[in-house]
């Protein structure tokens, strides 16, 4: 009987052996169902193309044949499922995670990585706090507010030196308007007034008639869309032709169907480069399209999280993440999005930020600041 | 550009919005003492409805002010019939009952409301069809644009028509009969619940049109619009004197002009210490002084609590 058991562990671990290729597991979580699925969707293709091309290649881990082997979970953009699926890809043993997309489900489970030592790269997650939480497994590849306020403020001050700005009060307006308001003055701008608002209100008109009183030569408004689109109106009713300028928050088509043609000429920043003017974007594209049809906005963002994990991996020769985090935080990668490395917080160093101006009721890339173009 | 007439003109186009919007309240509590926390609500409906029927007509191709005619129809008709099937369903069985009682039902129907319309448009923001075009005219160093003249002369002439209404006719009288004293109303003939019906289709037909004018104003509607509108319009209906219908419109204007200077100068008067997101302190610490000095409003009259 022992003898038998004994074969059948022996045969077992032969075929084990055999079998050749160590599979080592990857988590990718974004939201797979509700509005934001197709975002999601493209978050999971960009890491499966990217992958399957490592796959492709034979990789081998400290001398022995190694698959990598994605693991989709879906977080529903939703904060506690977020951190549902975070301690699931855990406890199944994924060596490091693709994801979230959202902030509000990246932070949150972010803390369940880090308690157990496995390393995060978020494809599209942009709130500061993401990486400022004091974890050492907290990576993204996409620039953050503070670098997106940085652009905004810079850009501002091309087009005129005297600046308005107004924001919302929340987390994010006040947090991109702290930047751009910083950016303006070390551009040697001057903030004629600053006004604000709540991201419930949809009256501007006394805030908008005491900045025109001010005679500034741009507007910078830190809030989402449902405030921007009003406001822009209210300018033009008042009189008003400066130029409007935003974040991401307002750079959606939402926006453009709002605002109606009160929104022609107005900037709206986006992070990243725009697909076309990626190093890579040509032939990710081509890659991308053949297999998954069109990329939404993240897909290049994830298959870049996955290469730079995998590349750290097979770097470090180990799987285990307390062995390969050392090289995943030393990363120097040109990826489809560009150049990639990582500062001390884990932030894409000099992540690019993409303006874009409304034109013919269309946004279109006007310009990119930082990132591999700025010197 | 004069910086003062340009806030005092912004301050009174969004009071007469709140105006229009605290009649409603005024009217309800007029007759019935009853905080009308749904009416904010019906407002909101009215954006949506009137929204909805014209983007429909303008896809059609019709006329813009036929168009317009369809939506305002459309949304009187909605309002009306949601304000009246609100009084016969949560506040009718309960007229009798303590104060607190229809109060506690009116913020439920408000919840309900809501969440009847997020279900039915969904959670994002409708635009207002872009059949508008708008003209900006120059006076005195302010602008004003057509839509704004549209809003104040709609919104007076309703008001004018709303006084005659409560003044000069039959259902007028028997209104204010009933608001005075109910039972005793009821004894001389008047049918108490058909009055009570009536007020509550009269001030939801104003909240369509509030709700039109709002939506038409600023570009969009959303299902949550209802709630802050509902607020300062009740804030208005008090400073003016609740249950009082020059008080309203008063405390209306009164309010929209003190939030317009309220917001446009309370950076520079307090050096920055507090930005324009202080703007209701002015509001609110306006309404507490008049509570304080008047407890019955500018124009309420006092009234002996009938115990």
């Amino acid at each position: 009987m022992r003898s038998k058991l004994l074969i059948a562990i022996m045969l077992g671990a032969a075929c084990w052996a055999a079998s050749a290729a160590e599979a080592v597991k990857i988590g990718c979580v974004a939201p797979l169902t509700g509005p934001q699925a197709h975002l999601g969707k493209d978050i999971e293709n960009g890491a499966r193309l990217a992958v399957d091309a490592i796959n492709a290649t034979k990789p081998t881990l400290d001398g022995k044949p190694v698959q990598f082997e994605l693991q989709v979970e879906d977080d529903q953009a939703d904060p506690k499922t977020a951190t549902v699926v975070a301690q699931k890809l855990v406890d199944e043993g994924a060596k490091g995670v693709i994801g979230h997309l959202n902030s509000g489900a990246s932070i949150p489970a972010s803390r369940i990585y880090s308690d157990n030592g496995v390393p995060q790269v978020s494809p599209a997650s942009t709130a500061v706090a993401y990486t400022h939480q004091g974890f050492k497994t907290t990576f993204r590849l996409m620039a953050n507010d503070s670098q997106q306020g940085k652009a905004l403020g810079q850009y501002a001050t091309k087009l005129g030196k005297r600046v308005a700005v107004v924001d919302d009060r929340t987390a994010y307006g006040q947090g991109l308007i702290d930047e751009v308001a910083k950016a303006v003055k070390a551009a040697g701008g001057e903030v004629v007034g600053r006004e604000y608002t709540t991201d419930k209100s949809t009256d501007f008109t006394a805030i908008l008639t005491s900045i025109k009183a001010k005679r500034p030569d741009v507007v910078v408004f830190g809030g989402m869309d449902p405030q921007a689109a009003p406001m822009v109106r209210q300018m033009r009713t008042l009189g008003m032709k400066t130029p409007f300028l935003g974040g991401d928050g307002m750079q959606s088509a939402e926006f453009l169907k709002l605002a109606g043609s009160a929104a022609e000429g107005a900037i709206g920043s986006s992070p990243g480069l725009p697909l076309e003017k990626m190093p890579g974007g040509a032939d990710f594209t081509k890659r991308f399209n053949e297999r998954f049809g069109k990329v939404q906005i993240y897909a290049p963002f994830s298959h870049d999280s996955a290469v730079v994990l995998i590349q750290a991996i097979l770097r470090a020769g180990s799987a285990e993440p307390a062995k390969y985090l050392p090289e995943l935080v030393k990363t120097q990668v040109h990826g489809v999005i560009g150049p990639i490395a990582f500062d001390d917080k884990g932030d894409l160093k000099d992540g690019p930020v993409t303006l874009y101006q409304v034109k013919g009721a269309r946004w279109e890339p006007v310009e990119t600041i930082g990132g591999p173009g700025a010197k | 550009m004069d910086v003062l007439l340009q806030q005092i003109l912004n301050g009174l186009i969004l009071g007469s919005l709140y105006a229009l919007v605290a009649l409603g309240y005024t009217m309800v509590y007029g007759i019935l003492e009853l905080i009308n926390f749904a009416h904010g609500e019906i407002v909101m409906l009215g954006a949506m409805v009137s929204v909805t029927v014209l983007g429909v007509l303008a896809g059609l191709g019709v006329p813009v002010p036929l168009a317009l005619l369809a939506a305002l129809a459309g949304a009187v008709a909605v309002c009306v019939a949601t304000g009246v099937l609100v009084e016969r369903v949560a506040y009718r069985p309960l007229r009798n009952a303590p104060r607190l009682a229809p109060l506690i039902t009116a913020i439920g129907v408000s919840i309900v409301l809501q969440n009847l319309a997020m279900i039915v448009w969904g959670r994002q923001y409708l635009s207002f069809p872009p059949v508008l075009d708008i003209e900006i005219y120059e006076v005195a160093g302010a602008t004003v644009t057509n839509v704004q003249i549209f809003i104040v002369a709609v919104a007076g002439i309703v008001m004018a028509g709303l006084l005659l209404l409560v003044q000069r006719t039959r259902l007028g009288r028997a209104m204010r009969a009933t608001a005075q004293n109910r039972e005793v109303a009821g004894l001389m003939g008047v049918d108490v619940n058909r009055v009570i019906a009536a007020t509550f289709a009269v001030g939801s037909a104003l909240a369509a049109v509030a709700g039109l004018l709002i939506a038409a104003y600023y570009g969009i509607a959303h299902y949550n619009m209802g709630f802050i509108l509902g607020l300062k319009a009740f804030s208005a209906a008090v400073l003016g004197g609740i249950g009082n219908i020059p008080g309203a419109l008063l405390g209306g204007l009164l309010l929209g002009v003190i939030e317009s200077l309220g917001a446009g100068y309370i950076g520079d008067l307090t050096g920055g210490f507090l930005g324009s997101h202080y703007q209701d302190i002015f509001a609110f610490f306006i309404l507490i002084l008049v509570l304080v000095f008047r407890p019955s409003g500018l124009l309420g009259e006092r009234v002996a609590d009938r115990a």
